[in-house]
């Protein structure tokens, strides 16, 4: 299948996030970090101590995943995103400290996009259910902290052309609200 | 008497947490074929095939559908004429999951205790077993390994009995409409009403198991399960939840008689990589 979309070069900047809109397609390349439920714990209270994060958030996408083992000569093995609001908590303080994304699957709460219009963040969302197809858009992977956390320790992902739909831009715009309400409308018609 | 050895357990159940994680049931593949033909929406449609080439890589790749490998679930349906010689059964059976796990490349995702420090067990280990002792003297296997995204999206509510059919309709849908775009739609709902609270959402989580889109045998039930799916599937939720038909491939509901006051109704919903495999031994 042809991967169609914006294309993103990361760290984002401004001028990459300031024109996407909720429900645009984009295909993210460069460095971007895997972290999860226990790593967000432990970047949170590394912030908390005034201590430094595992890698320089300025500008940096996190992806929500914990990827299965890599088969010998692969970067990784399956590599879809996992469920997003458990990490609802701990969003705000990354986005203060400088991401600029977030690549997960389903709603976040209120005042994560709250913040995220603050902050100007965008979240992003794959496909999930599909890593072992999302895996070949990422060509390198090593863990850089946290390795005791198992699937949950921090690795830095090389991607090319990894495919997310924006769910909330900087504007407040929500791409599950708009599309489930504009097929709901259609579909009670029916 | 048959004797079955607890190697013969180990194998088995390793060999079934692979080809669970593996190979997508064709009759969800079907499902989903079936689903991509009807969506509506070009974005689901195009969300639909994202899904059947994921499965197709994984199967030919042998590599796991899905990265979230599950919580180990093994349903187990003991003849009451054999005989496991050699071992503990749940010893054999944690075994199989924790070779399977480790020489597939499976996600191990199980932390002990479940707060608190929550450490990783680093083999997957242990499964949750369900086991039933039947006529016989076969043992059936079945392997199902549950995401967590979907798991954490189960409802149960313990409805006066006045409630009826319609309190189950409502009930079963506000819980798909709750889950949204988290337990990876579209999904398969299963639902389990009567018995106890325990027994309701053990009814549920057996639902699964039926192959996709069978219905139940009695006709009553197998209305409601066309009316859940028919209302679910007019929510807008769609597959991930970005709008469309396709929000549940199928509805299984299991019944059981209950007591006179009350009508407990659970909800377990399974994600679109619905994986399970099992073995006669």
């Amino acid at each position: 299948m042809e991967k169609t979309g914006i294309r993103l070069t990361t760290p984002l900047t401004l001028e990459q996030i300031t024109p996407l809109r909720a429900g645009d397609k984009v295909l993210i390349n460069g460095i971007i970090y895997v972290a999860r439920d226990a790593a967000h714990k432990r970047m949170v209270e590394a912030l908390e101590r005034g201590e430094p994060l595992p890698f320089d958030p300025a500008g940096q996408v996190v992806y929500y995943m914990g990827p299965s083992p890599a088969k010998p000569g692969r970067p990784i093995g399956s590599a879809g995103p996992t469920t997003s609001y458990r990490m609802d908590a701990y969003a705000p303080r990354l986005m203060a400290a400088g991401i600029k994304g977030m690549i997960g699957k389903g709603e976040r709460a209120p005042e994560v996009i709250e913040a995220m219009k603050r902050y100007q963040c965008v979240y992003f969302a794959a496909t999930g259910g599909a890593g072992a197809l999302i895996s070949r858009s990422i060509v390198a992977a090593r863990v850089i902290a946290y390795e005791d956390l198992g699937p949950e320790a921090i690795q830095e992902l090389t991607v090319v052309d990894f495919p997310a739909i924006v769910i909330n831009d900087i504007y407040g715009g929500d791409a599950y609200v708009a599309e489930r309400e504009k097929y709901r409308k259609l579909l009670q018609k029916v | 008497m048959k004797e079955i050895s607890f190697q013969d357990i180990v194998q088995t159940v390793k060999r079934l947490c692979m080809e669970a994680n593996y190979f997508l049931g064709e009759d969800v593949v079907q499902a989903l074929q079936k689903a991509r033909e009807q969506e509506i929406s070009p974005l689901g449609r195009e969300i639909l095939d994202q899904i059947l080439e994921n499965a197709a890589i994984a199967r030919q790749e042998e590599v796991p559908i899905c990265q979230d490998t599950g919580l180990t679930v093994v349903f187990a349906e003991v003849g009451q004429d054999v005989h496991i010689v050699g071992g503990a059964f749940e010893d054999a059976v944690n075994e199989g999951v924790r070779q399977g796990y480790t020489e597939g490349y499976l996600r191990k995702s199980m932390v002990y205790p479940p707060f608190g420090a929550r450490k990783n067990t680093r083999d997957n280990t242990p499964a949750v077993i369900h086991v039933r002792l039947v006529p016989g003297d076969q043992l059936k296997l079945i392997v199902l390994p549950k995401g967590g995204g979907s798991e954490n999206m189960s409802f149960l509510s313990m409805m006066p009995p006045a409630a009826g059919r319609q309190g189950i309709v409502d009930f079963v849908v506000a819980s798909v409409e709750k889950a949204g775009a988290n337990p990876c739609p579209p999904i398969i709902v299963g639902v389990g009403i009567g018995g106890s609270a325990d027994k309701a959402m053990a009814l549920a989580k057996h639902a699964l198991l039926r192959p996709v889109g069978e219905h139940h045998p009695e006709p009553e039930v197998a209305d409601l399960e066309r009316e859940l799916l028919e209302r679910i599937n007019r929510t807008g939720i769609g597959p991930q939840g970005l709008g469309g038909r396709t929000t549940a491939l199928a509805v299984h509901v299991e019944t059981h008689p209950c007591h006179l006051a009350s009508m407990p109704v659970a909800v377990n919903i399974q994600c679109h990589a619905a994986r399970h495999k099992e073995a006669i031994l």
